[in-house]
C-alpha cells in the first residue's frame, strides 16, 4: 500500500463495506429484474388470456409443462425480488432496531409463504394431484 | 452556528416535482403495490389449487368493481414498474445519465405504461366480448 489509509488490509481485500453484504444485494436485485423482464411480460400476456377464466381453462393453462415452468420461474424470482425491495424500504424508514429486525423476519417469512403456496398451487395444477 | 443555514435534504415539501424525483418515487411505490397484488396473486393461485368453489369465489371478488378497480391498479403498477425498471438498468449500464435523456425517457415511461395498461385492458374485454 503506496497511499495512507484507514481501510485495514482485510477490509480492502473481503470488499464488503461498511454494511457487511458488498455488492450481493444490489447485484441479485438487478439479476432477478432482468429475468422478470421477460417472464412479467408473459405473464400479464397469460393473464390476460385468460380472463374471466374458470377453473378448469386455468388448470388446462398449467397442464402445458412450459407454461408451469415459466410460471414458477416467474413466481421464484418475483418473490425473490419482492423479498430484496421490501427490504431496503424497511431500512430506509424503520429506525426502531427492534422493530426494524422484527419486519425484516416477517418480510422474509412473508415471501417465503406466499412465494412457496403459489409455486404448490402451479405444481398441484400442472400435475393434476 | 454557520451550519445552521445549509440547506436541508431531502425535503419533499420544499422541493418543486421534478420528472426525475417524481418517476424516482413512484417506482418505490408501485413497488409497494406490486407487493398487494402478489397477495391477490397468490390468492388466486392456491384458490384454483383449492378447487372449483375457491376458485370461483376468487374469481368472483377479481370479477367484481373492487376487484376491478385493484386489478387496474396492479395493471398500472406492473406496466410502470416494468417500463422504469428497465430505465433503470439502462442506468446501471451507464446508459442515458444525461440531464435531457433521462428526463425524456422519463416521460416515456409515463406514455409507455398508459398506453401498455390502455392496450392489456381492450385485449381483455375483447377475448371476453365485454364480459
Amino acid at each position: 500500500m503506496s497511499e495512507p489509509s484507514l481501510r485495514t488490509p482485510l477490509a480492502r481485500v473481503t470488499g464488503l463495506g461498511s454494511a457487511k453484504d458488498g455488492t450481493g444485494h444490489w447485484w441479485l436485485q438487478r439479476l432477478t429484474a432482468v429475468a422478470l423482464v421477460p417472464l412479467a411480460v408473459w405473464f400479464v400476456a397469460s393473464i390476460v388470456s385468460l380472463t374471466g377464466a374458470g377453473q378448469g381453462e386455468i388448470k388446462a393453462w398449467l397442464s402445458n409443462p412450459l407454461a408451469a415452468l415459466l410460471m414458477v420461474l416467474f413466481l421464484a424470482t418475483g418473490f425473490y425480488h419482492l423479498k430484496l425491495g421490501l427490504q431496503v424500504v424497511i431500512e430506509d424508514y424503520v429506525h426502531g432496531h427492534g422493530l426494524k429486525v422484527a419486519l425484516l423476519i416477517a418480510n422474509v417469512f412473508a415471501c417465503v409463504l406466499l412465494g412457496g403456496g403459489s409455486i404448490l398451487a402451479v405444481l398441484k395444477l400442472t400435475l393434476g394431484a | 452556528m454557520a451550519f445552521r443555514n445549509r440547506p436541508l435534504s431531502p425535503h419533499l415539501q420544499v422541493y418543486k416535482p421534478q420528472i426525475g424525483s417524481v418517476t424516482s418515487i413512484l417506482h418505490r411505490i408501485t413497488g409497494l403495490g406490486l407487493g398487494a397484488g402478489t397477495v391477490l396473486l397468490a390468492w388466486w393461485l392456491i384458490a384454483a389449487a383449492a378447487g372449483p368453489e375457491a376458485f370461483a369465489a376468487a374469481q368472483g371478488f377479481i370479477g367484481s368493481f373492487v376487484g376491478r378497480l385493484l386489478l387496474l391498479g396492479f395493471t398500472v403498477a406492473l406496466f410502470y414498474h416494468l417500463s422504469n425498471g428497465i430505465r433503470h438498468l439502462a442506468w446501471d449500464a451507464g446508459l442515458g445519465f444525461d440531464l435531457d435523456t433521462a428526463a425524456k425517457s422519463g416521460w416515456a415511461v409515463l406514455a409507455a405504461t398508459a398506453a401498455l395498461t390502455l392496450i392489456a385492458w381492450i385485449v381483455a374485454y375483447a377475448m371476453r366480448g365485454g364480459a
